[in-house]
């Protein structure tokens, strides 16, 4: 099975009801679109992924009602650095999608989830805790699985596999 | 929305209420989870959870290693489904290689996550039951399950941490009589399954101990993320065996327990319903396990056989590539998720064409179904929240990780 290149052309992709439902709300929300590997991601403006994913959960064409996942992925020393990964499933339609949001080095922060999903509150606490990503608007933002008074955060890529010694 | 209040900071010197703490050393608390409790009396007034006390920095390590080196590490994640794990993990990689799997494996693998679901279920019926004050339980999941991990080691070596699993197939073809003693068990297991309704399902101070205890309704399940048995005793129907299949389970015929109630009841029987399935299931992949190869036709990625590294200089080479330099997996991400005895299991891989993943993550059941403690427990009586623990079934390896 030879893989298909990805494909990450708007035009080709604007007929996923999610990608339709955010260009139609606002068409400066949706930054990028690729499909690869029969996985559909949509990269979102950061300032409004909150309103992307209530919008996406609301909207009966879409029905993104359960949110699966939040990670981070680091990609120093490249820059925008972050990207935050919102993995979306829909219940009734058996579908999923993911959302990426691109974060600079800078002052990494986002806002949070929490109130379109409270199940939000532990992956963003991860994401915190391990990438030092700020979810503004949460509710509790504390280190999660580290240690209160540990520093830095274990899975950037500039903190070494053994740790600082 | 109700379900929206802050995570509590829980300080003493309130006047009616009184700090509890609970574990981290706490028998009914399944390894090492603590959690404070804010009570009046024996109210539960709020509640916390506090983690993080198992964390092992896995999903660091595995940016460490190559591809192949990660699947032992994936089975100590979830010690009593390590090869939910093994599978979701290879299920992801193969999906970046794009990797064509033959039917043999995939049955096979669908025979095993169905055994491990068995073994996982059994761990939990016995502990949730001897929390709640049903000791004999435990002795009788336990021989059961002692037998499944006896066909574990005949399999694979290994009693727990498995690593059965390989990208591109299976480790090592079933031994003579393996498949005998699968079917004997099959055979043998319903009426086991019957034993153990007979101490609980009808006893009544087993349903005075669950019935209407720990509630949770459907929409607070989605929201708070729940999923597995956890979301379908709230109602919820999905099953991502059935609704999303992989691996080739498209090809059986079974039922998805869902209960209305949404109480430790209803988890407790979709628990126990669920091993009635997973036994037809089995017998399903016994009745028609394809013949022929157990690996795939991928010499640069698949370990070759021991006996064509003695007469193939090919294989030889191939062999030595892979163990020294492991094998470059086309740059991309994906995102796979499986129906682990918890919920779903979620392996997030993203490669950056090297022969080490860039960055691997696991979307932990447990983590998100443990977020509904609260929910359940705040308002309720103190020795609700044991049964409240033991329904949601966590593995504190899986949330920490």
């Amino acid at each position: 099975m030879a893989l298909a290149p990805a494909i990450t052309d708007l035009e080709q992709l604007k007929g996923h009801p999610a990608v339709a439902r955010l260009l139609a709300w606002n068409p400066a929300s949706v930054t990028g679109v690729k499909f690869d590997r029969d996985e559909m991601t949509i990269y979102v403006d950061h300032a409004c992924i909150r309103e992307a994913c209530a919008l996406l959960r609301d909207d009966a064409e879409c029905a993104f009602n359960f949110l699966s996942d939040i990670t981070c992925v680091d990609w120093y020393p490249a820059e925008p650095r972050f990207e935050v990964i919102y993995h979306l499933l829909s219940i009734p339609k058996k579908e999923r999608v993911r959302l990426k949001v691109r974060l600079d080095s800078a002052s990494p922060a986002v806002e949070s989830l929490c109130s379109v999903w409270p199940g939000a509150n532990y992956f963003e606490r991860e994401v915190f805790d391990l990438f030092g990503i700020r979810f503004t608007g949460h509710p509790y933002l504390r280190r999660l699985l580290m240690p209160e008074d540990w520093e830095g955060h274990p899975l950037r890529k500039d903190y070494p596999v053994e740790g600082y010694r | 929305m109700a379900h929206l209040t802050a995570t509590p900071v829980l300080e003493p010197g309130q006047d009616r209420t009184m700090i509890l703490n609970m574990g981290p050393q706490h028998p009914s608390t399944h390894g090492v989870l603590r959690v404070l409790l804010e009570i009046d009396g024996e109210t539960v007034v709020r509640i916390m959870p506090d983690i993080g006390f198992l964390h092992t920095g896995i999903e660091k390590t595995c940016e460490a290693k190559f591809y192949q080196q990660v699947v032992p590490l994936t089975d100590r994640i979830d010690y009593l489904c390590p090869m939910t794990n093994n599978l979701c993990y290879v299920l992801a990689v193969e999906k970046l290689l794009g990797l064509e799997i033959p039917p043999k494996a995939q049955w096979m693998r669908v025979l095993m996550n169905e055994l491990t679901r068995i073994n996982s279920h059994l761990v939990w019926l016995g502990t949730h039951a001897m929390d709640i004050g049903a000791l004999t339980v435990f002795l009788y999941c336990f021989r059961e399950r002692e037998e499944v991990l006896k066909m574990f080691e005949m399999i694979s070596g290994q009693r727990m941490m498995t690593s059965y699993f390989r990208i591109g197939g299976l480790a090592l073809e079933p031994p003579l009589g393996f498949f005998e003693r699968v079917r004997e068990f099959a055979g043998r297991f319903p009426e086991k399954v019957d034993e153990y309704e007979n101490l609980l399902t009808g006893n009544p101070i087993w349903g005075m101990r669950t019935k209407g205890v720990a509630r949770m309704t459907a929409e607070d399940a989605i929201a708070l993320g729940a999923s597995g048995p956890t979301l379908r005793g709230s109602g919820v129907d999905i099953d991502l065996r059935r609704d999303m299949p992989y691996s080739g389970y498209e090809n059986f015929k079974f039922k998805v327990p869902v209960a209305q109630e949404g109480d430790v009841f209803a988890r407790y029987m979709c628990r126990v319903m669920e091993l009635r399935e997973s036994i037809k299931i089995v017998q399903q992949a016994l009745d028609g396990m394809p013949e022929g190869p157990i690996k795939a036709d991928a010499p640069g990625i698949v370990l070759p056989d021991r006996e064509k590294m003695k007469t193939q200089m090919e294989a030889l080479i191939y062999h030595f590539k892979i163990i020294t330099e492991g094998f470059a997996v086309p740059a991309g991400e994906v995102y796979q998720a499986v129906e682990s005895p918890r919920g779903e299991m979620g392996y997030y891989v993203v490669s950056d064409g090297t022969a080490k993943p860039y960055r691997v993550h696991m979307r932990a059941a447990c983590l998100a179904n443990l977020q509904t403690l609260p929910k359940m427990c705040e308002g309720g009586l103190i020795a609700d929240v044991v049964a409240a623990i033991g329904s949601i079934d966590i593995v504190l390896g899986e949330i920490d990780r």
